[in-house]
């Protein structure tokens, strides 16, 4: 595994407000629309192919959040 | 609200004061209004310090509903400076773990205190009436006391050097002149409403269930917090154990609840059921709660001093709001002793406010992200809570971000009063915090803990090096070494300490400067900075 799963920020809950906060007032597909650009964001930093494609295996529906 | 417990624990009367037949209006140093938890402890700090306290409570009774039960350790160890920590620790029930469960798993376990050798558990749980009595009886034990029920703040006038306030009673109305008022009035401040201040903030829209249940159960002594449970699907849950067979149970109802018709036994009866199975129980108590996370602006308007819920309001999720206003009158009254003495200007008062400010804005934080995780306010912010927890299993970030109330601990404060350091000092104590608890035994044998030894003055921790410094006028000196023996080097270790260290703490014990080698001069410029002077 190359994916990290433990937290790598000092403040777990402050990273989860700003998650959170990004969504405020927004309806369900208006927060599915930031999450994609989000997650494209996100891929793009981390930029390793090997380590997306962990992450989303443990996205996905019948492995971690069934 | 309904209520099907007694509707008072404790009964007091009325009795007249010579004050309603005086002339001219009485004039006190400082009266107090609020006789719940931190109106008490601000009576009982004040009166220990020589200040005489007048103390007012529009009710005769206290133990009406159930509300706080946690009171965490800094608080615990404030209440055994007063002379109640013992008698509270005995009576209520010690816990340190917490669990939370998604469904029927466990997600993430809690372990409050890491660190060993503290006079005080990380937590106990009783109930606030328990704790409100004990207060009471030492309230009634201090002579500097004036303690009067059924007297009703009405009016207030802010004068130059002073509040006169005007007292309804069952005999009719008087008035009362005092150089500071502190208000301990209550989330509901009459005297907050008085000087014409709003109460921002947030109101969350889910209701919640809370019944105090008393049952012979062999549940463990943890607090237990469910995510989705079984028995209350798609909502949270929470048990906590009290005293005397007495179980706290928070149950999450959603916005859409009728807080009316949620508190009828024939409904809540049914849900309690579905969690609690065969066992038989009896209600206690039970209510419906919306919660607010919101603050006033300023806590110091002029003579007019605003401490606990008068000042401030949390959600419980976290047990910040008694803890936290226990923590607000220890603040201000070492402050307020001071300047009714001379020793500092009125100035320091504004300390109070960024002090506890600063606290109040961690608390309200806090209660406000595990509030938000545990209800959210949107199918969209739903959404992610429930990604966090279905990960959670799965990955430790995860778990760290599952937030069912990150409990109450004692703020660091970013305060002006400290003096900076010039050598740096590792260990767990922290400029601006309270000083860490350790075993220490006395130079006659005796073991015990270093906070019991501590004065409620300013005070002098040394540690032995030889020379023979000494402190200035009326503040204690305690020699590290001698008057205490670190027995298991636990001093060395939490304070970082050297031979020479030396270490200058405010009356409420909070750490205000540290010097690598004793140095009078620089003493006595940090104990003049905690006076703000
Ligand atoms: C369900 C629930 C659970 C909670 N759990 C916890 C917990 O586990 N831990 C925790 O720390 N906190 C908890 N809290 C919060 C805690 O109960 C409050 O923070 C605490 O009671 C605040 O104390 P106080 O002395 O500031 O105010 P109060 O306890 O409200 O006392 C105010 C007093 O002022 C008096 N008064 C009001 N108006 C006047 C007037 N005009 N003149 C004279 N007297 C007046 C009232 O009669 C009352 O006695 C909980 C609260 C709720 C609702």
């Amino acid at each position: 595994m190359k994916l990290v799963t433990v937290t790598q920020f000092a403040s777990p809950d402050a990273a989860y407000v700003a998650l959170v906060e990004a969504r405020r007032g927004l309806s369900e597909p208006e927060a599915a629309a930031l999450d994609a650009k989000l997650v494209l964001i996100l891929a793009n930093h981390i930029g390793d192919l090997d380590v997306l494609r962990e992450a989303i295996a443990l996205a996905k529906p019948n492995s971690a959040s069934s | 609200m309904t209520q099907t417990g007694r509707t008072a624990r404790y009964t007091y009367g009325y009795r007249r004061s010579p004050d309603q037949d005086a002339r001219a209006p009485a004039r006190h140093p400082v009266i107090v209004v609020g006789a719940g938890p931190v109106g008490m402890t601000t009576a009982i700090d004040l009166a220990l310090r020589g200040v005489k306290v007048v103390l007012l409570d529009d009710a005769d009774r206290i133990g009406e509903g159930s509300r706080g039960i946690c009171w965490a350790k800094r608080t615990l160890e404030i209440f055994d400076r007063l002379g109640v920590g013992e008698q509270l620790v005995e009576a209520g029930v010690t816990w340190k773990l917490g669990k939370v469960f998604l469904g029927d798993d466990l997600v993430y376990a809690f372990d409050l205190l890491p660190e060993d050798g503290h006079k005080m558990p990380a937590f106990i749980n009783l109930q606030q009436y328990a704790v409100e009595k004990v207060l009471v009886d030492r309230v009634l034990e201090l002579a500097d006391i004036d303690l009067r029920w059924c007297n009703k703040v009405v009016a207030l006038e802010q004068r130059n050097d002073g509040v006169r306030i005007t007292v309804e009673t069952p005999d009719g109305h008087y008035t009362l002149d005092t150089d500071w008022l502190v208000a301990a009035d209550g989330a509901r401040s009459a005297v907050r409403d008085l000087v014409g201040l709003g109460f921002a903030g947030v109101t969350f829209e889910d209701k919640f269930l809370i019944a105090d249940v008393k049952m012979a159960a062999e549940f463990p002594t943890e607090r237990r917090f469910w995510f989705d449970p079984p028995f209350h699907s798609g909502q949270s849950a929470l048990m906590h154990r009290q005293p005397d067979n007495i179980w706290r149970i928070d149950l999450q109802l959603g916005p859409e609840a009728d807080a009316q018709a949620e508190q009828a036994p024939e409904r809540v009866i049914p849900r309690l059921k579905k969690m609690l199975g065969d066992i038989p129980f009896d209600l206690e108590w039970v209510s419906v709660y919306r919660f607010n996370c919101r603050r006033l602006e300023r806590f110091v308007h002029g003579r007019v001093v605003f401490v606990g819920d008068a000042a401030h309001q949390v959600s419980p999720f976290g047990a910040r709001g008694a803890n936290s206003g226990v923590q607000d009158a220890e603040n201000l009254a070492w402050k307020l002793a001071a300047v009714l003495d001379g020793q500092a200007d009125a100035a320091l008062i504004d300390s109070y406010d960024r002090e506890r400010a600063q606290a109040a804005d961690e608390n309200i934080a806090h209660s406000t992200r595990s509030t938000d995780f545990i209800a959210p306010h949107s199918p969209a912010e739903r959404a992610l809570r429930n990604a966090v927890l279905s990960l959670a299993p799965h990955a430790e970030f995860a778990r760290r971000m599952v937030n069912s109330g990150r409990l109450s601990v004692a703020t660091v404060y970013d305060t002006l009063l400290a003096t900076l350091d010039e050598a740096p000092f590792a260990g767990s104590a922290k400029l601006g915090a309270p000083v860490p608890d350790l075993p220490v035994r006395t130079r006659d044998g005796r073991s015990g803990h270093l906070l019991e030894h501590l004065s409620g003055g300013f005070e002098v921790l040394y540690v032995r090096d030889g020379a023979t410094p000494s402190a200035p006028d009326g503040v204690k000196l305690t020699v590290i070494g001698e008057d205490l023996i670190d027995e298991q080097g636990m001093f060395a270790q939490r304070f970082d300490a050297s031979p020479g260290a030396t270490y200058v703490l405010r009356p409420d014990h909070h750490l205000t400067a540290r010097l690598r080698s004793f140095d009078a001069g620089k003493v006595d410029a940090a104990i003049s900075r905690a006076l703000g002077r």
